[in-house]
Parts: structure tokens; C-alpha cells; sequence
């Protein structure tokens, strides 16, 4: 079993007039790969209503039902993470309630609102009720304040995660951009805080630093918008570890971080 | 037959990386299954002089019959035709130069000088766009990345100029090839170590609007794992043909070895 815990559907709203071609493009990269599950989240029209970091209520919910739609229509290979813009505390626990009664099995938080923000408390509360794990998007060591979104460090993450223990948040793409260290130096002393190892960065070391930092137990395969650096990521990991130690980043991790029977046998 | 055509010996100035030995590049080319790497000196580039470290590189390359020596040439150090005559007398095929990080403006007056002198002794120049991510590099570490604008001057300056480029991005290399004619592009090659697979496809579009003619199989190790541009072409729907154009025949062209 291999379970993807960074992945991301287009849809006919978004600026992309290619979105079905990158959906597809996906899809057969995944049978390629092996990919058994993929959970996927969707942030709004991806910009073309309301910025991709900053989704209005009207999009975020447009993109739930969407993300709803693809993981209905590929029930043995798709789950989603429920979407929400912070700033909406109200809309975004609606969001939440109406995410878990549609089957979704975990929380996407992207760049709408710093990541140790108390707006963020309600959520994670609601996380820890529905037994949902939390994919926060991180900037590895953000150093300054980006256009476009209000990205976080491991350090803000890292706050938030101290302040619920019993929800398990994944810092998401350590490959995506940034200073890996620095996130890998933050996350070792927080027990909650799991390490999804997707993004474009296939950096030499990466991977041994990953498991030195977190060990193999808190480390969680992933792609995001580059499958062929997971899919390489993947196969160093498979020279470096025994089966059972690289089962845990195949698919073991995120077998119990996810609520239940998330992923059933196929 | 795989040929690696960037990968580097020698520790980087800004983070820890392993296996920057030779064997421990032997080790990974054997994990890879790649036969042979086009090689450069990587501390070298934060040299002042990185010509002094040609030497070691060429000795290196001559105990290791994989290796192929890329030598750095800095143009705006006095004496460097000597050095680049030095290096081509010694059966050197392939020299290098990383502008941005000598300080020299890349398309100015020293790499121009340079790109007609590797024409005159018909061996390519490579040059890298880049060797890391820009968001994750050293605060220290400034130097800018290799433009487009620079890929082009530079081959225009002589119809024997040939380029070899690695690290480049698929909007790069479609603005230099397309902002080039067809024999101007038909003398610069690209490695795929940048180029991104599915679900974007960039290197599938590639392909398909320039050609597998202009690609090589290039990783950037050991700063970045080798796996990637092979797990990047087993998840495209190749030939033999063109998947070998990529993996090694273009490459042979390049240095006259077919």
C-alpha cells in the first residue's frame, strides 16, 4: 500500500483551461507509481475568483463539494481534506460538520491566517472531535512575509501544535521551498507534529535529516505538484530502509493518523 | 548506457551534503544505474580562482574511467586562455563557467570572449542556472541566478558557440529556444534535472514542442538525488530511441564520441 498525503485536483472554476488534462495526468501517474490513495484538498477556484490562499467563504465551499465529487467519483482511490479560510470562523466549522458527513477524513490549513493565530484554536478543536489530522502548508523557515498568502514556519506550527496535543498536524512539503533545517531543527522536540515529505526539493541528505530529526515513525509520504520527485524520494527511501521501517512512510503512518476506516482493503 | 552529464565531487560551502567522494558518486551511479557522469569540482565555484581546482579534478577523472572532467574556466582572471589551452591540450572536451558566482556579468564582455573561445577549440561551454532552490539558499549565498537573456547572447556570439545548460526550468528553456532560431537552438542542450513530470507534464510538453534531440539526463548530485530525472522519464510514454537520445546519445554527440 502506498497512501499520498499531498495532493491537489483542478477543477472546470479554476483558471486552468488544462485542468482536466493535469487531473488525468495525475491519475495515470498514480497507477504508475502505485499510489493507493491519494488524500487530495482543493483551495477555492485556485485563484480565479479569490486568491488561492485567501478563499472566500463562496469558494471554499465551492471547492469542498467539488473535492466531495472527486473522491465520489474515485471511491477507491481518492480522499479529501475539508478546506477553510479561517477568517470565516463560523463558515470554516460549518465547513468542518459538513466535511465530515461527506466522508472527509482530515483538515486543510493553507495560508489564510498565521498558524499559532487563536483564530485557529476553534478549528483544531473541531479536528480533535472528528479525529481529523491537520495538513498546515509551511513555508520552511519564512524569513518574511510573501505577496499572496500568509504563510507560516514550522515555529508558528509548532505553537499551535503545543496548544493541541491531541491532534496530529502535518507540516506539509518539507521538499516544497525553504530551509528544510530549519523546519527538521523545530519539529523534533513536538511529538504531534508529522513531516509529509512532497514537494519539487529532492535535495541530497534531505531524507537522513528527516530521519534523524522525526525517525521514520513521524514521516509521511507525499507529491504534491511534483510526483516524479516523490516518486524518486520514494525510491532512495526504499536503498536506505528495510520494508518494515519504509512501510511506515509507505502507508503505515497515515493509516493511524487519519480517522477509521479512511482507507479500506481494496 | 546512461550518462549522468552534472554531477559534482567535492563539499558545497552552504550545507552538509553527503556523498561528495568519488566513490560514494561511484556508489550512487552504480545505485542508478548510471554508467557515466560529466563531473565539475563543486567548492571550486565559491573559489575566487576556480581554476585551481582543474587540476585535481583532471587527476581525479583520470584514475576513474566514468568520470568525465568538466574544468571551470573563469574569464575575468588574468591568463585564463592558458588555462582553458591547458585544459583542451589535456584531452578536456567539456569546460564550465558559472558567471554569478565569479561576480562576472553573464553576458558580458569576459563570457563572451570565453563562449568564442571554447568555439574556436570546438568544445561546448556548460553553465548552470542554478543549484538550489532560490527560497531555501544561505542568506550569505547571493549570487544570481543564470538569466535566459545570458543563454542567448552568448550563442549568438559565434556559429561554433555550443551550450550546454542544467538546472533550467521549462519556462526558461522555452523562452531561450523559442527566442532563438532554429540553428541557434540546434547548439545549445539542456539537462532535465529541473524540468518537472506529472501532473504539470512540463517535460512531457518539452519533448513534445522541442524535441528529445536537445535533452540530456542530467541529475545535479549529489546535491540532489539522482532517482529524479530517471523516475521523471519512467513516468513518460518514451521510445527506446528517444529515451536513449536522452540517456546517453546525445550526450556522446555532444563531446564527438559517436
Amino acid at each position: 500500500m502506498l497512501i499520498d498525503v499531498h495532493v491537489h485536483f483542478l477543477h472546470a472554476a479554476s483558471p486552468r483551461s488544462d485542468w482536466q488534462a493535469r487531473n488525468e495526468s495525475r491519475m495515470r501517474a498514480a497507477g504508475r507509481i502505485g499510489i493507493t490513495w491519494q488524500v487530495s484538498s482543493i483551495l477555492g477556484t485556485w485563484g480565479d475568483r479569490s486568491p488561492i490562499y485567501f478563499p472566500s467563504p463562496a469558494d471554499v465551499t465551492l471547492a469542498n463539494e467539488i473535492q466531495r465529487q472527486i473522491v465520489a467519483r474515485y471511491p477507491w482511490q481518492v480522499r479529501g481534506y475539508v478546506v477553510v479560510n479561517p477568517n470565516f470562523t463560523e463558515h470554516a466549522l460549518l465547513e468542518l460538520e459538513r466535511g465530515k458527513s461527506g466522508g472527509m477524513i482530515g483538515l486543510k490549513l493553507a495560508a489564510s491566517r498565521r498558524a499559532d493565530d487563536p483564530l485557529l484554536d476553534p478549528l483544531c478543536e473541531a479536528a480533535a472531535r472528528n479525529g481529523f489530522p491537520v495538513l498546515q502548508h509551511i513555508w520552511q523557515h519564512r524569513r518574511r512575509d510573501f505577496p499572496g498568502q500568509e504563510a507560516s514556519d514550522a515555529v508558528e506550527l509548532c505553537r499551535l501544535a503545543r496548544r493541541h496535543p491531541s491532534v496530529v498536524f502535518i507540516l506539509a512539503h518539507i521538499g516544497g521551498g525553504g530551509d528544510w533545517l530549519h523546519s527538521l531543527r523545530e519539529v523534533r522536540r513536538v511529538p504531534n507534529v508529522y513531516v509529509d515529505l512532497s514537494g519539487s526539493g529532492v535535495d541530497g541528505g534531505m531524507l537522513e535529516q528527516c530521519l534523524d530529526a522525526v525517525g521514520a515513525g513521524r514521516l509521511l509520504w507525499g507529491t504534491d505538484l511534483t510526483m516524479d520527485t516523490g516518486l524518486a524520494k520514494l525510491r532512495y527511501l526504499e536503498r536506505l530502509l528495510g520494508d518494515e521501517t519504509l512501510d511506515l512512510i509507505r502507508y503505515r503512518n497515515a493509516l493511524s493518523i487519519f480517522p477509521p476506516a479512511s482507507f479500506p482493503e481494496q | 548506457m546512461r550518462i549522468d552529464v552534472n554531477a559534482s565531487l567535492g563539499s558545497y560551502p552552504w550545507r552538509r551534503v553527503p556523498g561528495t567522494s568519488r566513490s560514494a558518486l561511484r556508489a550512487a551511479m552504480d545505485r542508478t544505474g548510471i554508467d557515466a557522469a560529466w563531473v565539475f569540482h563543486l567548492p571550486g565555484l565559491a573559489w575566487r580562482d576556480p581554476m585551481e581546482g582543474n587540476p585535481w579534478l583532471v587527476d581525479v577523472c583520470s584514475h576513474e574511467p566514468r568520470f568525465t572532467p568538466v574544468p571551470a574556466i573563469h574569464p575575468g582572471l588574468p591568463d585564463w586562455e592558458r588555462e582553458l589551452e591547458g585544459m583542451h591540450r589535456a584531452g578536456v572536451k567539456i569546460v564550465r563557467a558559472d558567471p554569478t558566482w565569479y561576480g562576472l556579468a553573464p553576458a558580458g564582455a569576459e563570457m563572451r570572449l570565453l563562449a568564442r573561445a571554447t568555439a574556436c577549440l570546438g568544445i561546448p561551454l556548460m553553465m548552470a542556472v542554478r543549484f538550489e532552490d532560490g527560497r531555501q539558499r544561505h542568506p550569505l549565498d547571493r549570487a544570481e541566478e543564470l538569466p535566459a537573456a545570458a543563454v542567448r547572447t552568448l550563442v549568438r556570439e559565434d556559429p561554433a558557440v555550443r551550450l550546454v545548460i542544467t538546472h533550467a526550468d521549462r519556462g526558461f528553456i522555452d523562452e531561450v529556444h523559442f527566442g532563438s532560431t532554429p540553428a541557434e537552438a540546434e547548439r545549445i542542450w539542456w539537462d532535465i534535472s529541473w524540468v518537472w513530470g506529472p501532473p504539470e507534464d512540463h517535460l512531457a510538453t518539452l519533448l513534445e514542442t522541442i524535441g528529445p534531440g536537445r535533452f540530456l539526463l542530467g541529475s545535479g548530485q549529489p546535491l540532489r538525488l539522482p532517482e529524479t530525472p530517471l523516475a521523471r522519464l519512467d513516468l513518460l510514454d518514451l521510445s527506446a530511441d528517444d529515451r536513449a537520445s536522452i540517456e546517453s546519445a546525445n550526450a556522446l554527440a555532444i563531446l564527438g564520441q559517436v
